[in-house]
């Protein structure tokens, strides 16, 4: 029995977004779901209900309606006060949910017998969950907009230019925090032509800022910021100090400030106080993109556009929404993907598989239980500084060919083990004590062998083959025994055989142990970093 | 020097072989892995002499033999190009193989040797030197045929005879009635004719085995040689009661036969597959020109334009492949890169595991080229990165980057792993010609509309492309 998805209207003031959009619609229907959606619900999106009827939905009149007949239910925000008594018992919920900050609302969606998703609990380390990231697709969205607001508000060009009225310097931006929503800020604010500067508490980003084109701004004190999972951590009063000064200096020189810094779990780093607005120029510009978390801005009022001292202080807190349609859209395929994830066999019905690293750290509440927040993970949450290419830096390394037992089915498993036994017992009845001793021994190597092997990084396989080669000159002892043993009176040996073909083997072999070993370490000297 | 303390120096020379190969496991800690290597065969190697099973009467043939191959091999190391590694390393295969087929010989004729077994143990060890010489038979000739197609003497194409199976079986047939004939002989003349028969098999085996499998195989098979080498190194250790030479040879034998998975998993097909050869000449090559021929237009582009489309990326993912091995392009590559990079352009390559003719192939010809290893990466690693690429630039690689192995079922590559080149906003493929790759499948990327085809020798083409940058 195929499982209905159902998509309510959001009710939080402000929103927009709406959790699927008609594309998707139609992917979903083809993994086999029936897809309900609420009258109106993405009327604000540019997506109207004739869209989603064309598209496969059924729309439905009400939402207590469509609560009632879905067993999958896509929200954008949390459910509010009135939406959870509609969450019926044994449905699936995804959606936001922040758990951390909603202990209350926690115990009201257990109490209701459901399972949650919280999308925003996602392991974002995992570089196979990056297509379900939707934090990191608003946050593209918020650094977009976050310029757009600012050039609205800014009374000159972006772009230098030299015109027959005159010259026009281009202008300057300052961007504080390097993640997603600045990284995507430096990409608009470069492509509108403005001169763009930024700053992390994280060095391994001055490369992404560079390579978006913007210019890294360093504090003048040696601190690492990275407090794992691509997040950063509350630094020391001395580099704090060090900061200050630095953003002060910023401040005079700039135009515009966007600041994205942001510390999980904690009210958002005051960088910009008072007295460096006062000393920025009259006509500029900060959106400061933390006023949900306190801002970053001592004068920012959430929610609010605000001039003070002759600087707009923008504070929007509905930066997403003031994008509907395109946040929309990606949210939904973001929504996709993990329906993907939870649906593998394609038939309309989701496995919430505790046993996959991203499912079990989306999965807040399973059937009324709360399994928030999930174990550690079981990769270092830390990447090596140089390796973050991206705040979601690739770590799940080991799902190319480094597990070292692949899984096999259990009929195959069984064979060879049958296969195995035979083999071992056949050995054990009729081989003699001594030939068993050696054939231990050489089982045991063969382990050894797969064992040490599986831990060869891929790029070093043909100097591995090399030094294997070489060591499978070993094979000289073979002859090297057999050229003068001592013989026991008596004995005839073909003497001249025996040498010739021993003499033969050794320098056959030594050709490959020397010349073995020597390209190895030919090969093994170029690789460098 | 006594025989317990031969065998401890065995067991000294075994522990610093597992040292060696788990020090590949990086870059850092390889040069120290074959320096244990070196350390424990140069305690093997002194042990045995000095030990008891020799005589000083052998010192002389053993120091002369040693030196003459310890000359040749240094040479041929210093002088081969990293391009052709996979050569040398296929045609040092076969040493070994000759070497374990004199062992087994010489151990044969020995009666000095023979005389202490009886009843079971004298079967045992009979059976020992049979499979010993099998197995070392197959290596020789497998590689020498391995050697004369990487190296270009021989057809790169799958040589298949009618009935190649049924050919196979009864050589299988006739080499094991004749291993029972072996064990119930008397003396060495009678049981001489037999082993010299499957001898002949065994090398005819190798020979027909090897000439059936395709160029594109090729890692696969170097890697499976590789494997047998170190397995009749273990047969011949069975033979001798010789517990270092078991070990080393399991070692060695179950390295290979681990590389082998990989590459075949790392094309989605099944060992015995690869092993029985054939690949792209039955059932694929029609289903390639009735089902999937790709129409389209492809659209060339010229040096010059190609370093405009550089110049002006973020971010760029290079995809070398056996054509930048055959053009020694590797060096040009690196210019380019360097050029780039400086440029504030994000750099990186993409390895294929089975790209080239050997597995790790590609990393170790951009180590020559001093590319830094840490921008070189594995297909997992950057394969979601592609959308976010600007530039994807293939060197001479085909069958790696064909969309096909994902869209079309019938394809003969379907489901193989590949680098998804086409996402990225410009693809650029370089080629000498329209020509297909080893699979002998049409490739759909070349057809698609951010495609473009740089048409040309690579080394030639890179070339242009960087005078175009520097100028």
């Amino acid at each position: 029995m195929p499982l209905t998805i159902g998509v309510p209207k959001e009710l939080a003031a402000g929103e927009k977004r709406v959790a699927t959009v008609p594309e998707v619609v139609e992917k979903l229907i083809k993994l086999g779901f029936a897809v309900e959606v609420e009258a109106g619900a993405g009327e604000a999106a540019n997506c109207d209900d004739d869209a989603y009827r064309a598209a496969g939905a059924k729309v439905v009149g009400s939402a207590s309606e469509l609560w009632s007949s879905s067993d999958v239910v896509f929200k954008v925000r949390a459910p509010t006060a009135d939406e959870v008594p509609l969450v019926r018992e044994g449905s699936t919920l995804i959606s936001f949910i922040w758990p951390a900050q909603n202990p209350d609302l926690m115990q009201q969606l257990a109490a209701r017998k459901a399972t949650v998703l919280a999308i925003d609990s996602l392991p974002r380390m995992l570089s196979r969950a990056q297509k379900m990231d939707a934090l990191t697709s608003m946050a593209g969205i918020v650094g977009y907009r976050a310029v757009i607001e600012a050039a609205n508000a800014f009374g000159r060009f972006f772009a230098g230019q030299v015109t027959a009225a005159g010259k026009v310097p281009p202008a300057k931006v300052f961007i504080a925090g390097a993640g997603v929503a600045g990284l995507a800020a430096i990409g608009t604010a470069v492509g509108l032509g403005a001169i763009v500067r930024a700053n992390d508490t994280r060095a391994e980003v001055a490369d992404q800022v560079k390579s978006m084109g913007g210019e890294f701004v360093k504090v003048d004190y040696e601190e690492e910021g990275s407090g794992g999972g691509g997040y950063a951590k509350v630094m020391s009063e001395g580099f704090q100090a060090a900061q200050r000064e630095m953003y002060a200096k910023q401040a005079r020189e700039v135009d515009i400030i966007i600041t994205t810094a942001l510390i999980p779990g904690k009210p958002a780093p005051r960088l910009i106080t008072a007295e460096m607005v006062r000393s920025m120029k009259p006509g500029s510009v900060i959106v400061d993109l933390a006023a949900e978390q306190g801002g970053n801005c001592e004068l920012t009022e959430p929610g609010q556009a605000v001039v003070r001292h002759g600087v707009t202080i923008i504070g929007y807190t509905d930066l997403p929404s003031r994008l509907a349609k395109q946040s929309s859209t990606l949210y939904a395929t973001n929504l996709l993907r993990l329906t993907e994830e939870l649906c593998k066999t394609k038939d309309g019905n989701i496995d919430v598989n505790m046993d996959d690293e991203a499912i079990r750290g989306l999965t807040v509440i399973r059937n009324g239980e709360i399994t928030w927040p999930p174990p550690a993970p079981k990769i270092a949450a830390a990447p090596p500084a140089a390796a973050a290419a991206k705040p979601p830096a690739p770590a799940a390394k080991s799902h190319g060919h480094g597990a070292a037992g692949q899984p096999a089915s259990a009929g195959s498993t069984a064979i060879t083990f049958a296969v195995a036994a035979a083999l071992f017992w056949f050995i054990g009845a009729y081989a003699p004590p001594a030939f068993l001793g050696h054939f231990t021994v050489f089982v045991l190597a063969c382990f050894v062998g797969y064992m040490v092997i599986w831990n060869v990084t891929p790029a070093l396989h043909t100097p591995l083959m090399s030094v294997t080669n070489a060591i499978s000159s070993i094979i000289a002892i073979g002859a090297l025994v057999q050229i003068a043993p001592p013989v026991a009176e008596g004995v005839q040996r073909p003497e001249a055989w025996i040498i010739g073909l021993g003499v033969v083997s050794v320098a056959l072999v030594a050709i490959n142990m020397f010349g073995g070993f020597a390209v190895t370490q030919r090969m093994l000297q170029m690789f460098r970093k | 020097m006594s025989t317990t303390l031969a065998t401890v120096s065995y067991l000294g020379a075994i522990i610093l072989f597992i040292l060696s190969l788990g020090g590949l496991s990086n870059p850092e800690t390889s040069r120290r892995g074959n320096l244990y290597g070196i350390i424990g065969m140069t305690i093997a190697v002194l042990a045995t002499v000095f030990g008891p099973q020799v005589t000083a009467a052998g010192y002389g043939w053993i120091v002369g033999s040693l030196a003459v191959g310890a000359a040749i091999g240094l040479y041929a190391a210093r002088t081969v190009k990293m391009t052709q590694m996979p050569e040398l390393v296929a045609l040092m295969h076969s040493l070994v193989g000759l070497a374990a087929v004199l062992v087994g010989y010489a151990n044969y004729i020995d009666p000095a040797a023979a005389g202490q077994f009886s009843g079971a143990e004298k079967t045992i060890h009979e059976i020992e030197i049979y499979i010993g010489i099998l197995i070392g038979a197959v290596t020789f000739s497998g590689s020498i045929i391995a050697f004369g197609k990487l190296s270009g003497k021989i057809t790169g194409k799958p040589v298949l005879l009618p009935a190649r199976h049924w050919i196979n079986l009864v050589g299988l047939v006739v080499v094991i009635w004749f291993g029972g004939v072996f064990i119930h002989t008397h003396s060495a003349a009678e049981g001489m004719t037999p082993l010299v028969v499957m001898t002949v098999i065994a090398l005819l085996f190798g020979i027909h085995m090897v000439m059936a499998i395709g160029g594109a195989d090729m890692p696969v098979v170097v890697s499976m040689l590789n494997s047998y080498s170190g397995w009749a190194a273990a047969a011949t250790g069975f033979m001798l009661s010789n517990d270092l030479l078991i070990v080393t040879g399991a070692l060695v034998g179950s390295s290979g036969a681990i590389l082998s998975y990989i590459m075949c998993k790392a094309m989605n097909r099944h060992f015995i597959a690869v092993i029985a050869g054939g690949f792209g000449t039955e059932g694929g090559a029609p289903a390639a020109t009735a089902g999937a021929q790709p129409a389209g237009e492809v659209s060339p582009i010229s040096a010059p334009d190609t370093a405009e489309l550089l110049h002006e990326a973020k971010n760029v993912i290079i995809v070398p492949g056996y054509g930048m091995a055959v053009a020694q392009a590797q060096h040009t590559v690196y210019e380019i890169t360097r050029l780039l990079r400086e440029k504030g352009v994000n750099v990186r390559f993409g390895i294929h595991p089975v790209a080239g003719r050997m597995p790790g192939h590609m990393n170790v010809l951009l180590a020559e080229a001093k590319v830094p290893y840490d921008i070189v990466q594995e297909m997992d690693e950057l394969n979601d990165d592609f959308p976010q690429t600007d530039v994807a630039m293939v060197i001479g690689a085909n069958d790696i980057v064909n969309p096909a192995a994902q869209d079309d079922p019938t394809s003969p590559i379907a489901g193989m792993p590949v680098l998804e080149v086409w996402k990225a906003k410009t693809s650029i493929v370089m080629k000498r010609s329209m020509a297909s790759g080893y699979a002998g499948v049409d490739n759909p990327l070349f057809y698609k509309e951010n495609n473009r085809m740089l048409f040309g020798d690579a080394k030639k083409m890179l070339d242009e492309v960087l005078a175009a940058l520097k100028g």
